[in-house]
């Protein structure tokens, strides 16, 4: 009966924005892509939009990041890793789907196997020329890996910082294994030179602005889980456990489920945003899992604003569209830029642009009222 | 043909009774069958010569080793000298005009080991010990029975120890692998190569356990389960030591962050940086030396050390009270500041020195080795587990007995109670914080001798840094140095087996697992401050 | 193990010792609560009154001793949650409430009922009717604070908004530690007030250092003193004892 509250406390206003804009983006960028002349200064080039398309994947990492981090005070260092391996459970996919049309024309096996001399492919790649076995392993690779390692943190009550310096432990272990030619993997080089995805071509202008738009809808989509969980009354859970976890013990409430479906889910998303990445960089290596690739993601989410969902995915594109101009035009002033970054925020902006934004509306309306009831109290004298 | 006949005899003694039959006309035959070009004549004249005990067989073979003896188109053997001038082989006498298209004698491998057997068994000798105890080595490689009369003249006379027992296994070697000898001489044998016991002595032992009479078998075989403990223990020992050396690495470059996070919880991603900085200090150092004082370059690492230490300190410092203060009690958003810093300065040092490794040279003094009871010691890596050892203690000290530890350790167990009590506690923190970075730096002049030195250089460590602290327990610096220990001595058990990847690999898995069981590390500390 | 006692307590405690660091905060410790039973401890600080609630609730293991609820249940063997999820409350010696949520939500999070993330995501726990955090609020008097965040609220009504939460568990047990330091005369009265009408349809047990506070409640009387009981009977009869004298209430 309770219902309708629930929708609506969703959609605030600033969810609104963001889920207009991106209909907005899903709408516009293909028709300008595809209709307006090259000539013209709207005109989208098919390299901008897979760019997009990469700033939009890396937003629906930050936003997974931030319903750990900003709502229950999980610090993942190794958020990279759950986005590395989604990115690699497609390019498993799309190397499959290349088939004999390798350097060295091997009916199955990826150039690098049959560089290697492997005779048949490991088990672990069966499978993986179906897409939709492949698109569920995207889920369930990075999910069972936050599963299992989650529920052996949280089990154990491993917070803060220990939690940080152990996920990217994790994910530097993860990136030693990943440069391993034994992995069967790609060793070093990881997995390129893809060809089709579902059969369509994956350097045809089509084939962008589909995965463009896929990656639009998976973000309003991840978006929508993130709210639906955080403005129910788990997600109140979930601030009660990053604001006084042993107060919400006390309670009755089992923190470490909490945490591990929180976890989990976020895993699961940091997997989607991999796998709608690589396809549109065209290749995934194990320098995705290396720690500073994480912490980097960290601080796109307290640009934005941490513990608001929204702002988490704006500073994702804008940090990153700044790492774009920056190493073009002056390339060795991004490392410094960065690093000043990091600073600033945590110094200067610990709400990040969207979280300031908020506070400040909210203290102007806290004025506002103050003073119209001052000139009502007047008018009552 | 009479020669010919002179010849057969003449080999005929030289194999049973060498010394006896020494004289200088075994040269001119020897010399006739090098000259004839043919590699078992070669070969036989070698063995000639060296028994011939004449004054020029020195000088000869080493000529037929180093390719300068050659045979003239007037079949006259001649060596080479120097700039082109040339001397009669069985004289030495320089020639006037240079011989007639002369022939350099070739060899295959047999020869070259001939050469080296006879070259061994004349340096013998010697009147250097240094040579004799070669030709001893030389002997036992090469196995030449034709050496045995002169090892056993030269055990008779040898007077150094060392040198005699080498000699005696080089007979050992030689009687166990020579049909002639007895079955109480190999047993014998067996017995000397059982006490040398290394893979040489294991290689000896397993080829007359193969073939012996059954006596010798057994006493061989025996030898090879002793032998192979041993060396099973030696291989563990040599483990443990690079472990200890790995450890010891591992335990610098943890030190500084022992006392930033360990003791005053600050979680500092720059730690690394500080390492590096302590790296280049000592780069620059060297290159001044280099230019300026190049008579002073043994004396840059122990000149480093300061300098490290205060320019490490000093970059602390900045940071501490740029930022670090700034967000005292939030742990998260000091990770994510200072891993900003560590950003920034490894940036700088890659503009202000170039991205590529620089490099850092050793000192004399770090040059070698040494041999400890068959364990091969670098004088590099004992020097570093000194110094870290050195570090650690001096470091124990100053918190324990002096007052400035003392403060140290008031303010991190009771701010308010310290700051009440008049201690200046910012400046404590800082300090704190400084002396932290400083011996980062300290740590980072000791890494450039065995790391590469380039903007990187601390992204390497930070990972293992914060394990070792970890592991060890947070606050508690006895535990960093069991824990870096442990740590590197495990690593170095893992690599045999897993790899040196796959073995990290499984350090980092144990750790993370670790964590779980013990959240507070091996020696952690109980009470409500840690709970906080 | 079925001592006499045991069958009829909701909180039993005998021999319970723990140290820390060398350090025996609680010593051979023997306590029985009985059912609806209100029970009121004192003691000098460092006593150990924080500490027995921290065994009671799960959050510090005894080294030795038995630790049952309602005569049965181990309590050593649980944590936490499970031991909230029996029916045990406990208000913090510090106040604790849930700073950035509002008071309704505060409330919201303590109300009795399912506490599983499948639940609060989609099941009853999302669902929780606002009538019956109304009537939590208006028996804390914060009914008017209801969409004020917790943080912005006093010291005392932080104390009541931690009450309420109890309430609104609805436990068969509730563990008060020191409920009004810091508050006024007459928020201390009122909130006695409280605590009694509680008592009717629960086990409590208050720490407390006021000793008009508890001579207000008028309850049976622990004074514990390092680790043990010292003393136990009506306050009077406490408040006579040679030894209580000497070592707390001064001469
Ligand atoms: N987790 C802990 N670690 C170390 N000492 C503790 C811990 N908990 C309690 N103590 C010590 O136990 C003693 C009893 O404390 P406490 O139970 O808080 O006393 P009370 O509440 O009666 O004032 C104190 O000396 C306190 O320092
Ligand atoms: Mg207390």
């Amino acid at each position: 009966m309770t219902r309708r509250p629930i929708l609506l406390a969703m959609l605030d206003g600033k969810g609104a924005i963001f889920l207009g804009v991106l209909a907005a983006l899903a709408v516009l960028v293909p028709l300008s892509n595809l209709f307006l002349p090259e000539t013209s200064p709207l005109h989208v080039p098919t390299y901008a939009v897979s760019l997009l398309g990469k700033y939009l994947s890396y937003a629906l990492l930050a936003l997974a990041l931030d319903l750990v981090w900003g709502y229950c005070g999980i610090l993942s260092l190794g958020h990279g890793a759950f986005f590395a391996l989604g990115g690699y459970a497609m390019g498993m996919y799309l190397m499959r789907q290349i088939g004999p049309r390798g350097v060295y024309g091997h009916p199955v096996l990826p150039d690098f196997m049959v560089f290697l001399n492997w005779q048949e492919l490991p088990w672990y790649w069966s499978g993986f020329d179906i897409f939709p076995f492949a698109a569920l392993m995207v889920l369930a690779v990075p999910g069972l890996l936050a599963l299992v390692f989650g529920w052996l943190a949280f089990r154990s009550r491993v917070t803060g910082v220990y939690l940080s310096i152990i996920t990217q432990a994790m994910t530097f272990a993860l990136m030693l294994a990943f440069f391993r030619n034994d992995m069967g993997l790609g060793g070093n080089n990881g997995l390129t030179d893809f060809k089709d995805i579902l059969g369509f071509s994956v350097q045809a202008q089509g084939t962008r602005l589909a995965l463009f738009v896929a990656t639009v809808i998976a973000l309003a989509l991840g978006y929508g889980v993130a709210r639906y969980m955080v403005t129910s009354t788990y997600g109140k859970v979930l601030i009660a456990i990053r604001d006084a976890e042993s107060r919400t013990r006390f309670l009755g409430y089992r923190v470490e489920h909490y945490k591990l479906v929180a976890f989990t889910v976020s895993a699961m998303m940091a997997g989607v945003a991999g796998a709608l990445y690589v396809p549109q960089v065209g290749i995934i290596n194990p320098s995705e899992f290396s720690p500073a690739n994480s912490i980097e993601a960290v601080v796109w989410v307290a640009v934005g604003g941490r513990g608001t969902l929204v702002g988490a995915a704006l500073g994702a594109v804008v940090v990153n569209m700044a790492k774009s101009w920056l190493t073009g035009a002056l390339p060795e002033l991004w490392l410094f830029a960065l690093g000043a970054l990091f600073i600033v925020v945590t110094l200067y902006l610990p709400k990040g642009i969207v979280g300031t934004l908020a506070e400040r509306r909210e203290k102007r309306k806290a004025t506002a009222t103050a003073k119209t009831a001052g000139i009502a109290a007047e008018a009552a004298e | 043909m009479s020669r010919l006949l002179c010849l057969i005899l003449a080999l005929a003694c030289g194999l049973f009774a060498a010394p006896v039959c020494a004289a200088p006309a075994d040269t001119g035959d020897a010399l006739l069958l090098i000259a004839s070009g043919r590699f078992p004549d070669i070969e036989k004249g070698v063995a000639l010569l060296a028994r011939s005990g004449d004054a020029r067989t020195q000088a000869i073979i080493e000529a037929l080793r180093d390719g300068r003896l050659a045979v003239a188109a007037d079949k006259r053997v001649v060596i080479e000298g120097a700039n082109g001038s040339w001397s009669e082989a069985a004289t030495g006498e320089a020639l006037a005009e240079a011989p007639p298209s002369p022939k350099a004698v070739r060899l295959n491998n047999r020869i070259r080991r001939a050469v080296e057997a006879a070259l061994g068994a004349l340096t013998l000798m010697a009147p250097d010990a240094a040579a004799r105890r070669q030709a001893a080595e030389a002997v036992f490689r090469s196995r030449d029975a034709t050496a045995l009369a002169t090892l056993d003249e030269a055990i008779a006379r040898e007077e150094v120890a060392g040198i005699r027992r080498l000699m005696g296994e080089a007979r050992a070697a030689i009687l166990l692998g020579d049909a002639g000898a007895s079955d109480l001489q190999k047993i014998e044998a067996v017995d000397i190569l059982a006490t040398r016991a290394d893979q040489d002595a294991l290689a000896l032992l397993r080829a007359a356990a193969a073939q012996g009479s059954p006596t010798v078998r057994e006493a061989a075989e025996g030898a090879i389960t002793a032998v192979e403990r041993r060396l099973a223990v030696l291989s563990m020992l040599q483990n443990v030591w690079y472990g200890l050396s790995l450890g010891s690495v591992l335990l610098l470059a943890a030190i500084g962050l022992a006392i930033t996070f360990g003791v005053m919880g600050i979680i500092n991603m720059a730690h690394g940086e500080m390492v590096m900085i302590g790296a280049y200090t000592t780069f620059v150092i060297q290159e001044l030396a280099r230019t300026h004082a190049p008579g002073l370059f043994d004396w840059t690492l122990p000149l480093a050390i300061p300098m490290a230490f205060l320019v490490a300190a000093l970059v602390g410092v900045a940071i501490e009270r740029g930022i670090i203060r700034h967000l005292y009690g939030r742990p998260l958003e000091t990770l994510l500041a200072t891993w900003g810093v560590s950003l920034i300065l490894q940036q700088t040092v890659r503009s202000l020195f170039g991205p590529t490794n620089r490099e850092v040279g050793a000192p004399s003094y770090m040059a070698g080795a040494f041999d400890l009871g068959g364990l091969t010691i670098t004088y590099g890596r004992l020097w570093i587990i000194v110094f870290s050892f050195a570090v650690f203690s001096a470091l124990i000290v100053a918190l324990k007995a002096t007052s400035f530890g003392l403060k140290i350790r008031a303010v991190t167990q009771n701010r308010r109670m310290a700051a009440s009590m008049g201690i200046r506690t910012s400046w404590v923190d800082t300090m704190a914080f400084a002396l932290g970075s400083g011996i980062a730096g300290v740590a980072g002049v000791a890494l450039s001798q065995i790391d590469n030195v380039s903007p990187n250089l601390g992204q390497s460590y930070i990972v293992d840094s914060f394990m070792v602290v970890v592991f060890g327990g947070v606050g508690n610096l006895w535990g960093t140095l069991v824990s870096a220990l442990t740590l590197g001595i495990a690593n170095k058990f893992l690599e045999p087996f897993a790899g040196a990847v796959l073995g990290k690999i499984l350090l980092l898995v144990f750790l993370i697992l670790f964590i779980q069981k013990r959240p507070r590390g091996l020696f952690a500390l109980r009470g409500r401050a840690v709970e906080a | 193990m079925t001592s006499p006692t045991l069958t009829n307590t909701v909180l039993y405690l005998d021999g319970v010792s723990v140290t820390f660091d060398g350090f025996r905060a609680i010593n051979k410790l023997s306590l029985a609560i009985a059912p609806g039973e209100m029970r009121a401890i004192i003691g000098p600080n460092g006593a150990g009154k924080t500490t027995m609630m921290d065994i009671i609730t799960g959050k510090t293991r005894p080294d030795e001793g038995e630790v049952f609820f309602g005569g049965m249940i181990d309590l050593t063997m649980l944590d936490e949650a499970e031991i909230a999820a029996l029916g045990i409350g406990r208000k913090f010696q510090k106040p604790t409430v849930f700073e950035s949520h509002t008071v309704a939500d505060n409330i919201r999070l303590a109300l009795a009922g399912a506490r599983s993330p499948f639940s609060a995501l989609f099941g009853a726990r999302n669902r929780i009717a606002e009538e019956r955090i109304d009537a939590i609020l208006s028996t804390v008097r914060l009914t008017e604070h209801r969409t004020r965040l917790a943080a912005d609220l006093s010291h005392g009504q932080k104390q009541w908004l931690e009450i309420g939460m109890l309430l609104a568990q609805d436990p068969k047990l509730l563990l008060v530690d020191e409920p009004v330091a810091g508050m006024t005369d007459a928020e201390t009265a009122e909130t006695a007030h409280l605590l009694k009408e509680i008592a009717h349809e629960h086990s409590v047990v208050v720490v407390e250092h006021d000793m008009a506070f508890v001579r207000d409640l008028g309850c049976k009387v622990t004074v514990l003193h390092e680790g043990s009981v010292l003393a136990e009977g009506s306050i009077d009869a406490v408040s006579a004892n040679e030894r209580v004298i000497e070592v707390y209430l001064g001469r």
